[in-house]
Parts: C-alpha cells; sequence; structure tokens
C-alpha cells in the first residue's frame, strides 16, 4: 500500500491501520498526533482508524530534549 | 532615554503600548539549556521587565554549541547555567531585572516560582517537569509555551488555560525512552526556530495581541524539509485531570512524581518515574548501544556503563539505579540527557 506520510510518499507492508503505523515507523509511545486525510484523530481512535492506498497522513510526534 | 527599543516600536502590533506592557512583565523561563538561553536573550533584549532562569546543571564545552549565553570561560569554571546565564542577560540589558536560580525546579519550586509571573517559558529537558508545569498552569491560569527539539526536528504550542487543550490532552500518557539531544544529538538551527516559534506568542501574550496567537501545534525537520502547523483544539478532554471539568491536576499529587533517593552506603541514587509503564529494554539498548559504552542485558534490567565513573542500571518497571553518585541532581542530569 502506498501513503503519503509527512508529505513523503511511501510503500508499507502489513500495515492496517494508523495504530500500525505508528509501530512502524517507531513512534510508538511518543503521544503521536495524527490527521489521517486532513482530518485529526483522538489517539483512541489510532487503533480503529483502517489506511487506504494513497491516503494522506500526517503525523506530529513529541520529543523531550531542549 | 536612548531608542534601544525604536525597531520594535515601530512594528505596528507593539507600538509605545506594547512595549510599555512588556516592561511590567515577569517571565519564568524553566531551563537554562539551548533553548532557556535562546529564549532568554530574545526576551531580555526585547525589554521584558523581569526575567527570572531556573537551572540545575552547569555549563560544559559540549553545550557551547548551541547555548548561546555561555562562553568557554563559563564550560573551563564549570559555572552554573543560571548563574552564567544571569551574567550575561545583565550585560545585554541592564534596564531589565534578571534573577538567576541553581535549582532543581519540582513541585513546590514552582508553585512559590509562579507567584506574580505571568508567563512560563518551557526549556526543560524531559516530561516530568512538564507535565508539573502543565499542572500549576492550570491551577494559577498562567499560559505556558511547550517547546522542545531534537536533531533537526522541534516542535511548540502555547498552552492558554481555560481555551486550548493542554499538555495532557495531547500527550494522554507520559512518553517513555524517546530520543534526547544526547542520544540524537540537535543541530543549532532547530533550537533557534523552536525559539522563534515560542518568543514571537510570548511577544503576543505579553503585548496584549492574543488575537494574533498562531493557535496550531508546530512542528517541523529542517534536514527533511518539512513544516507542518496543525489545528489540534479537538483534542481538548473534557475529562482530562489537567485541564478538565474536574481536574485533580494528579502531576502536583507527590504520588504520581518521579522519585528520586540516595541509596545509602552504595554511592547510588535511584529513579523511580511517576508512571507505572514498562520500560521497553530493547529499544533502550538499541538507543545505549549506538552511544558506545558497555551494554549488558538479562530479562530484567538492562546495564549501561556510562562513562568511567557512572553506571546506570534500567529496571523493566521503569526504575533505574545510577551508580558512582550521591549526587541527586547529577544523577538526574544523567538520567534526562539518556532518556528525555
Ligand atoms: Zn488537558
Amino acid at each position: 500500500m502506498k501513503l503519503v506520510v509527512n508529505g513523503n510518499t511511501m510503500e508499507v507492508a502489513g500495515v492496517q491501520t494508523v495504530g500500525d503505523l505508528i509501530k512502524e515507523l517507531k513512534l510508538a509511545g511518543k503521544g503521536a498526533i495524527v490527521e489521517l486525510n486532513e482530518e485529526i484523530l483522538s489517539k483512541s481512535e489510532h487503533a480503529e482508524a483502517v489506511l487506504a492506498n494513497g491516503d494522506k497522513v500526517e503525523i506530529v510526534h513529541f520529543v523531550g530534549g531542549g | 532615554m536612548n531608542d534601544r527599543y525604536s525597531r520594535q516600536i515601530l512594528f505596528d502590533s507593539i507600538g509605545e503600548e506594547g512595549q510599555e506592557l512588556l516592561a511590567n512583565k515577569h517571565v519564568l523561563i524553566i531551563g537554562a539549556g539551548a533553548l532557556g538561553t535562546g529564549n532568554a536573550e530574545i526576551l531580555a533584549r526585547a525589554g521584558v521587565g523581569k526575567i527570572t532562569i531556573v537551572d540545575r546543571d552547569y555549563v560544559e564545552w559540549s553545550n557551547l554549541q548551541r547555548q548561546q549565553l555561555f562562553s568557554e570561560e563559563d564550560a573551563k569554571y564549570r559555572m552554573p547555567k543560571a548563574v552564567a546565564a544571569r551574567e550575561r542577560l545583565e550585560q545585554l540589558n541592564s534596564d531589565i531585572e534578571v534573577e538567576g536560580l541553581v535549582m532543581d525546579a519540582g513541585a513546590e519550586e514552582l508553585r512559590q516560582l509562579t507567584e506574580f509571573v505571568h508567563l512560563i517559558i518551557d526549556a526543560t529537558d524531559n516530561f516530568d517537569t512538564r507535565l508539573l508545569m502543565n499542572d500549576i498552569s492550570q491551577e494559577t491560569k498562567i499560559p505556558w509555551i511547550y517547546g522542545a527539539c531534537v536533531g533537526s526536528y522541534g516542535l511548540s504550542y502555547s498552552i492558554i488555560p481555560g481555551e486550548t487543550p493542554c499538555l495532557s490532552c495531547l500527550l494522554e500518557k507520559v512518553p517513555m525512552g524517546g530520543a534526547t539531544c544526547d542520544t540524537a544529538g540537535i543541530i543549532a538551527p532547530a533550537v533557534q526556530m523552536v525559539v522563534a516559534h515560542q518568543t514571537a506568542e510570548a511577544l503576543k501574550l505579553l503585548t496584549g495581541n492574543k488575537d494574533a496567537l498562531r493557535n496550531k501545534l508546530v512542528s517541523f525537520d529542517l534536514w527533511n524539509n518539512h513544516y507542518m502547523a496543525m489545528d489540534v483544539r479537538k483534542l481538548k478532554k473534557q475529562d482530562c485531570p489537567s485541564c478538565g471539568n474536574h481536574p485533580s491536576y494528579p502531576y502536583l499529587n507527590p504520588e504520581n512524581q518521579t522519585k528520586t533517593a540516595v541509596l545509602c552506603g552504595r554511592d547510588t541514587v535511584q529513579i523511580r518515574p511517576s508512571e507505572h509503564g514498562e520500560r521497553d529494554l530493547e529499544e533502550l539498548s538499541g538507543v545505549l548501544s549506538r552511544l558506545g559504552g558497555r551494554v549488558e542485558q538479562n530479562p530484567y534490567l538492562l546495564s549501561y556503563r556510562a562513562n568511567e565513573q557512572h553506571r546506570l542500571v534500567f529496571f523493566k518497571d521503569g526504575r533505574v539505579l545510577i551508580h558512582g553518585t550521591k549526587d541527586i541532581a547529577e544523577a538526574k542530569n544523567l538520567y534526562y540527557s539518556l532518556i528525555g
């Protein structure tokens, strides 16, 4: 499946939901905030939000440095 | 009276009136690292009446690449960051009052420090302090501006009590084991970009230009050329324990705070994080291995030799033992530099 993640087109395998994608990108546990096709999702929706070919995903994750 | 502020007064949205407002404002900056020194320099030059800057650490050579208020002298003499910052700020603007406090800001300290403060700037290196700050901000209704960066990535968000979602709304759970400047490095432009976002919002708030606030979570990656501003207002939770309808300010409860203890006779400090999630030892092992230093692991714990003097033992339940010191501040510095 092809996704556009933060402006970059990427091919992902074995990823079905937004939750899967967060794990795939190693952003689990980093408070990721996700917009799917310009709609912001609450964290409880991540596990159920199913991705389709061509979806546009924007992800912001939190870091602690400063 | 000289024309020190003339160009800022010429800027329409600030003007004489805004400049006068600035002169009567008190800003508290938590942390005098990269973000703290950057924010402090801009706000001091802008003429904010009083600046308090707090930090528990001292200046090292590895700070000079990005921590703009410090000199080689400061690194040579291991000057406390809060003191070195205050001295430099006083050179930059003698019209304003600068306070530099060498301390580890916990709940009690933060409560006292926020008295008579108009705005809090986040320049810390860890989520524990940020969540404390978040609860105190909600309790006192003082706005605060989150900022953080690592590598070429950074982000910022302005939290206005009663209006925007708070950090708890956005995070839900305390992140654990993320990248830090000491594990993934940091380039100075990423710092400056976050500082620009924080100080622009600060100037708007302090000069009575609330309508100009960004209202968006900004993030960027300067190396990968990606910029984003996300409208996160939908994430404000009515039942948020920090900003919801019936707040309990959970991070102000001593039960939920990261606890430190010196283990008697063992030259060891124990740090017990507030949340009870499991530590991912596999991920941590990967991060620490790349730093050099020896990593040893069994199913229950991971041992990491950070340097000649210090060895850290990370337990699956979140606890960490820092061997080779009895100094809590030193242990915390090492801990947050690796864990964030
Ligand atoms: Zn909240």
